[in-house]
């Protein structure tokens, strides 16, 4: 197996007395899709917000590209190719669709300070805004202001927003929430092809898409990580069935 | 519903041609109101910038208008007096020379917006609101025992500073001058709007957590529109002081930085013309409504009530719309 690009090491995070996170070792390696489960409160998000940058742990190093970037900020590590979707779609509500997209061309661009030429005329920014846009299916809508746009438009539009940073890895933390069976199965369908381009850390509670889309599981419990392997043998595991499946062995 | 850039046009002509009417009739007076009408409109739209685009509710803008009015003060008075303004470690003397005044009211209002805005920004929404006014408070204070400069009495320049080429002294001429640099930074605002820049700003004001993740930090991007947005305010200040030929520590009230947000509110938080359109009917009622009760500013709180409950957008949202998304 090939390097990791995403690598987390023995991470612990401490809210006082509560321990949200100990000693979580997780990778991501080229070409795969790694999905973190867990029932609700097991520390996924304070995982998530580690590894993108929000929260420090108390503990433990994460690693991008071989580089250590436990004290990196969210912005630096958005720069260094960790693309981001939300739980809860953060677009600018009151933009239109092709602005948001904007903003990420932007982001990758590097370069915000300029005053004077409006930045949807610029030729580059919009080329790479209008074809993720177009990935996602939104091209028709990127007039529409986001805040008129259905939940599912949303989710497109948050994925579209990562793509144009064309980043190493992706962090999806569940892309799949409140979109129907309809939804839920297109975006499937894509994040599977999208993994080829840059591999993706999800967090997802669609537990169909998660067994159709991951290469391998690990299923994070009151902040630890009880087992981490394929699907079947995470289907198979008993410690895992107990935790969190809820069924009886 | 009329067109937004209609409206702004509207607006505009008003302003060229109220005071072209008052020249015809001879009424000078209505010269000096206008005058007073573009100046604030000029202070406002520097606040727009920080307020309507950045989302940071400033209540010390005051800090930034005064620093404009009293580098105008300072400056003329030592060149009225005839005494240098520093002699160590260089020799600088006063001017009566609106340009150079202005560039250093820029200058130094940037650079207290940046000191300001670098210390205010790590902190957000009220607590922003708190620390900008607690600024405010401290340069109003030490403008009161800064005995050098008049204290609490203030400064009188006695002769308006000059222009190139100008009489500013006959009125039209100094609100020519005033409407010009109005729309100037109208123009400029428009631009930074669309551009990059703008875009991100925009974004950052209604969600940063999002323009963190594409790789940008919305620290600095606030950061840059507050001192451009002081600087603005900076540029208003040293022109307010220049009409009333007076600097006093009044300029720094919180009172002050109040009637630039009421202003905005008025007219339209976000909206290009909106602090044009507040000025506008802040000071028609200041006028007449301060000419019948010392106590108009009761009808300008029923104003600001009506249109804080029932017209978020200010007039400009009542007359236009809702502001469709730029494309």
């Amino acid at each position: 197996m090939s390097e990791a690009i995403l690598k987390t090491e023995r991470i612990c995070k401490n809210f006082g007395a509560l321990q949200a996170c100990q000693d979580v070792s997780i990778d991501l390696r080229p070409g795969e899709i790694h999905a973190i489960i867990g029932p609700n409160g097991a520390g996924k998000s304070t995982l998530i917000a580690q590894i993108c940058g929000s929260l420090r742990p108390t503990s433990g190093t994460v690693e991008f590209t071989g580089r250590d970037i436990t004290d990196t900020g969210t912005a630096a590590r958005a720069r260094l190719g960790l693309g981001r979707t939300f739980q809860i779609s953060a677009l600018a509500m009151e933009d239109s669709v092709l602005q948001n997209a904007v903003l990420g061309a932007l982001g990758a661009s590097g370069h915000p300070w300029r005053f004077w030429r409006p930045a949807l005329a610029d030729k580059d920014l919009r080329m790479r805004a209008e074809s993720a846009l177009q990935r996602v299916g939104l091209v028709e809508q990127m007039h529409a202001r986001c805040a008129d746009l259905s939940h599912g438009q949303r989710r497109q539009l948050e994925v579209a927003v990562a793509l144009t940073l064309a980043p190493k890895a992706f962090v999806m933390d569940e892309p799949m929430a409140g979109l129907g069976a309809g939804g839920s199965r297109t975006l499937t369908g894509f994040l599977d092809e999208l993994r080829a381009e840059a591999p993706i850390l999800l967090v997802e509670h669609d537990m169909d898409a998660v067994f159709a889309l991951a290469d391998r599981i690990s299923v994070l419990v009151y902040g630890r990580i009880i087992a981490t392997g394929s699907v079947d043998e995470i289907r198979r595991d008993p410690t895992v069935r107990e935790a969190y499946l809820g069924e009886d062995p | 519903m009329i067109n937004e850039r209609i409206l702004n046009g509207l607006l505009m002509l008003g302003l060229i041609a109220v005071p072209l009417w008052a020249l015809w009739a001879d009424e000078p007076f209505t010269i000096t109101l206008t005058t007073r009408v573009v100046i604030l409109a000029l202070a406002a739209a520097g606040l727009n910038i920080a307020l309507g685009i950045g989302g940071l509710v400033s209540l010390g803008h005051a800090v930034f208008f005064g620093i404009g009015g009293y580098t105008m003060g300072v400056l003329a008075y030592h060149a009225q007096t005839f005494t240098p303004l520093a002699e160590w470690p260089w020799v600088i003397e006063g001017t009566k020379s609106m340009p150079v005044i202005w560039v250093s009211a820029i200058l130094l209002a940037a650079l207290a917006a940046f000191v300001i805005g670098i210390l205010s920004l790590r902190t957000s929404g009220v607590y922003f609101i708190m620390i900008t006014l607690a600024f405010g408070q401290m340069f109003f204070f030490f403008t009161i025992s800064w005995s050098a400069y008049g204290g609490e009495d203030g400064l009188s320049i006695y002769v308006r500073n000059g222009f190139p080429g100008l009489n500013t002294l006959v009125p039209i001429q100094f609100y020519g001058l005033c409407v010009g640099l109005l729309c100037v930074v109208l123009f400029l605002t428009s631009r930074l709007i669309h551009s990059p820049f703008g875009l991100a700003l925009n974004a950052a004001r209604q969600i940063p957590s999002r323009v963190e993740t594409v790789g940008l930090n919305p620290m600095r991007l606030k950061l840059l529109a507050f001192v451009i947005s002081g600087a603005v305010t900076g540029l208003a200040g040293a022109l307010f002081a220049d009409l009333n030929r007076f600097v006093s520590p009044t300029m720094f009230s919180w009172q002050m930085s109040g009637e630039l947000i009421v202003l905005i509110i008025i007219g339209g938080v976000g909206r290009l013309f909106g602090p044009v359109l507040g000025a506008i009917v802040f000071v028609a009622l200041e006028h007449w409504l301060g000419g019948i009760s010392d106590y108009w500013h009761i009808f300008l709180g029923l104003i600001l009530l009506l249109i804080v409950l029932f017209a978020r957008g200010g007039l400009v949202g009542l007359l236009t719309g809702k502001e469709g998304p730029h494309v």
